[in-house]
């Protein structure tokens, strides 16, 4: 099992890279993901009839990673979320600012109330009302942000559906920031190096003047490493990460067996980030 | 035609030598930001567009607001605003010089701007933005310097031309509606997300584009000599008027919705905005003030420019009645509609914007630059004139 996850994760992530690298690796990785989608029947069976049929509603066909974050287990273990933060800014040189006005953040807490607008919280139970919520980017299967960037800096992987940033093309018009629902997007407001404390070699830093937020990890994917959140609540159960559109991932028996819910779902971003309260 | 722009009296070089230091102040502040970044302005990761880019919605307006005087001149044949439409092209231009400027100085890295050429988007409103804008300033050059020329040769201009003079009158409804759509096709932002920002934002630019134009009339009369004419100026007026009155009832209904409706996103902005939020024990009301002067400075100028006071020889309160009416129309969309709009965040908190000294200058530097603009284009314009005479 944990084989074929490590497998999985190598092509998930290897076609974040043929995203945003050069056109060879394109060809490699496209001929693995066929070989993988060989592997699971079901999934291979569906992969032919959609072609003909077109855009589905929700559910596209292909791989389309995504996020169940238990609230509960998060409960039972107040610093897990810490934890899962503080990997997340040591993987991706994410710098810390003092003041709020400069804040990089890509995985960040905040109240229920604030995380889930639509949803009531009046009278939410202790649990809910006290425990911070993990907040990030959704990787939005149909992403407003994508919509907006005039120069394709930000793009929606087809290969895996993980929302990406090319921090090179990147102009800094900041109209993605506008567009995002989720207030998942950060600018670098001046140069983010001299406050980054501890720098990983692995994962470039940015400049000034562009926008940046969470990749689910895409380079960790590449390695067959889990994303560094994941990671950092490992055994927990806290974070389930995988294939929504795998029927046998461990991300989508999750999903079959617990009710879930999601941030404004009612806009039609379709976010691939579930929580269960 | 571009001598005319080396001779003049010395009230002329004052005025430009003026407007060259806030460009040189403005110059030095942009190289600051330049080299320390966007963090040099008073905006944040909740606030992420701030002075630069309202100043761009908005003179994205003026330069629409001057086709109110192509349309009635080439379309209705109305010969009244044949001296001045002239300077209604030559104020678009000047005005989406600024919008450019405003853009540059608003994007994290302005090196790489061209790739929004170099990787064409038509998904994104920022790329039709761009187009419409290239080609209603491209319009306005043509059009305005052919037909100039052809006024100082005392010839009829070319009949080609007229294609292109029709084409920019939909170029700057464009112009505006493209930039209303930058804003009002994002979900998740409760208070630009209204079909009526199109409309609205045409409806104060035919109001504030014009209005400033009857300011420079006003000014080049007295000092140049160049009198648009009183009818051509009365005309001019009810547009105002007609315009100014839409875009108030506009802003009525968007409080209609909010408010009727009792939606709490519809409402948010609309309460921040005129009357202050209280939040989590901490009142948030920096934009009041500017919004209670917008609504009183409107509705003054409307009443007095539809007063009998505006059509008086000496054009005091005509005056008067378009400058409150600009400015007002400037804290609306040039001040509240970009910055309500972030407020409150994604997440519904609430972060206040106050622009630093440094994103001042820089704004002070663009608007100064673009009266340059104006000024060396109207003298070019006033200059001809005077030659035919």
């Amino acid at each position: 099992m944990d084989k074929q996850r490590r497998k999985f994760l190598t092509i998930a992530g290897a076609s974040v890279l043929a995203g945003i690298g050069a056109p060879a690796i394109i060809k490699l990785t496209s001929s693995d993901a066929v070989a993988s989608s060989g592997g699971h029947e079901a999934a291979a069976g569906h992969g032919a009839a959609p072609a003909a049929a077109g855009h589905g509603a929700e559910a596209p066909q292909g791989v389309r990673l995504g996020m169940v974050i238990d609230m509960r287990k998060m409960a039972d273990l107040p610093g897990q979320l810490d934890g899962a933060i503080a990997a997340c800014i040591k993987t991706h040189n994410i710098p810390e600012f003092p003041d709020t006005k400069n804040e990089i953040k890509w995985l960040w807490k905040a109240p229920f109330e604030n995380v889930f607008l639509d949803h009531s919280s009046y009278h939410s139970s202790k649990r809910v009302a006290t425990t911070p919520f993990p907040a990030l980017c959704n990787h939005c299967d149909d992403p407003p942000c994508v919509r907006a960037c005039p120069t394709k800096a930000t793009f929606r992987i087809p290969q895996n559906g993980i929302v990406a940033m090319d921090f090179h093309r990147c102009i800094g018009c900041r109209f993605c920031m506008a567009a995002c629902p989720y207030g998942a997007r950060s600018f670098n407001w001046q140069d983010p190096r001299p406050y980054i404390k501890k720098y990983n070699a692995d994962f470039p830093s940015r400049m000034k003047g562009v926008v940046e937020k969470c990749n689910f990890c895409g380079e960790r994917l590449a390695l067959g490493q889990e994303p560094a959140c994941v990671e950092a609540c490992k055994g927990t159960g806290a974070i389930t990460f995988g294939d929504l559109n795998d029927p046998k991932s461990e991300v989508r028996q999750v999903l079959d067996s617990e009710f879930t819910i999601q941030r404004k779902t009612n806009l039609g971003t379709k976010p691939s980030v579930f929580y269960i309260v | 035609m571009i001598e005319k722009t080396l001779k003049g009296k010395p009230a002329y070089w004052i005025w430009l030598a003026f407007l060259g230091m806030f460009m040189a102040i403005g110059a030095a502040c942009y190289l600051r930001q330049y080299n320390f970044g966007l963090g040099m302005t008073g905006m944040s990761r909740d606030v992420s567009w701030g002075l630069y880019i309202s100043q761009f919605t908005f003179l994205v307006g003026v330069a629409a607001g001057g086709v109110m005087l192509v349309l009635p001149y080439y379309i209705h044949d109305y010969k009244e605003f044949g001296r001045i439409t002239i300077l209604g092209e030559f104020l678009a231009i000047s005005a989406i010089v600024m919008c450019m400027l405003f853009i540059m100085a608003d994007l994290g890295q302005p090196m790489r701007a061209l790739n929004v050429i170099l990787h064409p988007t038509p998904n994104s409103m920022l790329f039709y933005d761009m187009c419409v804008l290239c080609g209603y300033l491209f319009l306005n050059i043509l059009c305005g310097w052919i037909i100039l020329t052809a006024e100082r040769k005392q010839v009829h201009p070319p009949k080609w031309i007229y294609f292109f003079v029709y084409l920019s009158i939909p170029f700057a409804v464009s112009i505006h509606t493209v930039t209303a759509m930058l804003y009002c096709g994002l979900p998740g932002r409760h208070f630009w997300l209204s079909a009526i920002i199109a409309p609205r934002f045409l409806a104060s630019a035919f109001a504030a584009g014009p209005a400033l134009i009857i300011l420079c009339c006003i000014i080049l009369k007295r000092v140049a000599g160049f009198d648009a004419g009183r009818k051509a100026m009365n005309k001019l007026v009810t547009i105002i008027i007609y315009a100014a009155l839409l875009n108030m009832f506009f802003v009525g209904l968007e409080f209609f919705v909010g408010y009727y409706s009792n939606i709490p996103g519809h409402k948010f902005a609309l309460e921040y905005l005129f009357f202050g939020i209280e939040h989590h024990g901490h009142v948030y009301n920096n934009l009041v003030p500017f919004m209670w002067a917008f609504v009183i400075l409107a509705f003054g100028a409307i009443g007095l420019l539809a007063s009998p006071l505006a059509k008086r020889e000496d054009d005091f309160f005509l005056g008067v009645g378009c400058a409150m009416l600009f400015l007002a129309f400037w804290l609306d969309k040039g001040i509240g509609f970009v910055l309500g709009g972030f407020v409150p965040n994604p997440l519904h908190e609430i972060v206040e914007y106050i622009p630093t000294a440094n994103e001042l200058g820089v704004t002070a530097g663009v608007w100064a630059t673009g009266f340059f603009v104006l000024t060396l284009l109207y003298k070019i314009a006033v200059g001809v004139e005077h030659e035919i005479e």
